[in-house]
């Protein structure tokens, strides 16, 4: 039986195994990824990003409880940075999650990101879908937390909140820029600690000068205390708002269009250039040209698009 | 890219309230270029064998200061055969007598480190005896 046939069948081990494989980058996983496709499309998607330290995993915690609750399966991804000097990595957000270890109603899975930018990692995208596939019926995503250029999740995830505390002071510039665009809800974690009402003001002022138009979602800063559970039935309720306000503006059709359109375009890139680089490489093509480039003696937009004259004619 | 990582699974049976050893394993494991699944203080060997089984590791890591080694050590073995997840090795250090490290190993503990073992050593042991299963 194949891992594929397995996970539709409900075995947790062959889940676990194929997003191994497809971390791992094994060519096997691809007939799988196939054969799952078509039964994903049916979980809801929750992304959680903010600055490290924010408290996204306790807050994961205390919202696959509130799910749970509601009597809906949760299966989480959380992601953690690969050190870039030795390629190891430690994955500790399942410490925050650990009372729901052994409930059959969630599923949690720790990546590294494994070099890879904008706060995911390269195999999060196909570890949801195979999730999706299975059934899961709320998959929650920990992004990685640089808090920065988290874009990823954005297209990934159907809600995305923003975790942000009190007393980032200047930082929190730094961070805004990149956070507007992607926050759907806003969490001040930590307003047990001074200076949260001021937080809470500062993301309010930034959510009314981009000014949502009329009919457009709102993103609503709420606060919150996670290790206590403090306002997370109000987070969870802002969640639930936004996923219906996705439904009836038509905006779920928009997501789902821009997600496939993104990822088309993505491995259609990496498969192009792995295949062309392939054969200038095995045709000793490669060398010659990035020396002749270097030695002045040819242009590199010139020596590209005879390689790809030459190797894309077929 | 296909490119096998290791996964280990640190973790920390037991009642005793600090894991100051298993923390210092975890980061000398990423230092050697290992993805570690690290679950924190005081788990059950349910919640030990559980998270193995999801974060599809290579091995199991256990860090037991309680004393409890001759049951927690053999009731995790036993878990992860009950579900169908035998062929994933577990290994281990700690406060351990001696006397009982034969006994551990004929329940099925692949390797156990005494206290003065270096993380150097204990890499090493990793690497010629722990693989990523195919
Ligand atoms: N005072 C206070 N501390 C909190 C709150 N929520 C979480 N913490 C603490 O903040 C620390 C970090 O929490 P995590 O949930 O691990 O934060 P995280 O954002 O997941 O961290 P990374 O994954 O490392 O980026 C922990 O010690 C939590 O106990 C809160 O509401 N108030
Ligand atoms: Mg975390």
């Amino acid at each position: 039986m194949t891992l594929a046939e397995r996970i539709v069948r409900g075995e947790l081990r062959a889940a676990a195994r194929l997003m191994r494989d497809i971390d791992d980058g094994m060519p096997s996983a691809v007939a799988e990824l196939k054969a799952l496709y078509p039964r994903t499309g049916r979980a809801f998607i929750i992304g959680i990003t903010g600055p490290p330290g924010a408290g996204k995993s306790t807050l994961t915690d205390k919202v696959i409880a509130a799910y749970r609750a509601a009597g809906k399966t949760v299966a989480v991804v959380a992601i953690d940075p690969t050190s870039p000097f030795t390629g190891g990595a430690i994955l500790g957000d399942r410490i925050r999650m650990s009372r729901h270890a052994t409930d059959p109603g969630v599923f949690i899975r720790s990546l590294a990101t494994r070099g890879h930018l904008g706060g995911l990692s390269r195999s999060t995208a196909d570890v949801v879908n195979v999730f999706d596939a299975m059934g899961w019926e709320v998959i929650i995503i920990e992004t990685v937390g640089v808090g920065q250029d988290e874009i990823d999740i954005v297209r990934t995830a159907h809600t995305s909140l923003v975790v942000m505390v009190p007393g980032l002071g200047d930082d929190i510039q730094a961070i805004k820029a990149g956070i507007l665009e992607i926050g759907d809800v806003f969490v001040v974690n930590k307003a047990d600690r001074p200076d949260a009402d001021r937080a809470v003001r500062d993301l309010e002022m930034m959510v009314e000068m981009k000014h949502p138009g009329a009919g457009e979602w709102w993103p609503p800063v709420l606060r919150t205390v996670a290790q206590k559970g403090d306002g997370v039935a109000e987070l969870v309720g802002k969640i639930e708002e936004h996923r219906a306000y996705l439904h009836t503006s038509g905006r779920l059709q928009q997501f789902e269009q821009n997600k496939s359109a993104l990822r088309f375009e993505e491995l259609l890139r990496d498969q192009l250039f792995a295949r062309v680089r392939e054969k200038i490489e095995h045709g000793g093509d490669l060398a010659v040209t990035i020396r002749a480039i270097a030695n002045r003696e040819q242009d590199p937009y010139n020596a590209v698009e005879a390689l790809l004259a030459r190797h894309l004619s077929e | 890219m296909a490119e096998r990582r290791l996964r280990l699974l640190v973790a920390k049976p037991g009642l005793d309230g600090h894991d100051r050893g298993a923390k210092i394993v975890a980061r000398s494991f990423r230092d050697a270029g290992f993805e570690v699944i690290y679950t924190g203080l005081r788990q059950t060997p349910e919640q030990i064998v559980s998270a193995a089984i999801q974060e599809d590791v290579d091995a199991v890591t256990l860090s037991i200061l309680s004393g409890a080694h001759n049951t927690l050590f053999p009731r995790v073995i036993e878990l992860l055969r009950q579900q169908g997840a035998g062929d994933i090795p577990v290994f281990g250090g700690g406060i351990i007598p001696e006397d009982d490290i034969p006994g551990l190993k004929a329940a099925g503990v692949k390797e156990i480190f005494t206290p003065g073992t270096s993380t150097e050593d204990i890499n090493s042991w990793v690497k010629a005896n722990i693989h990523p299963r195919a």
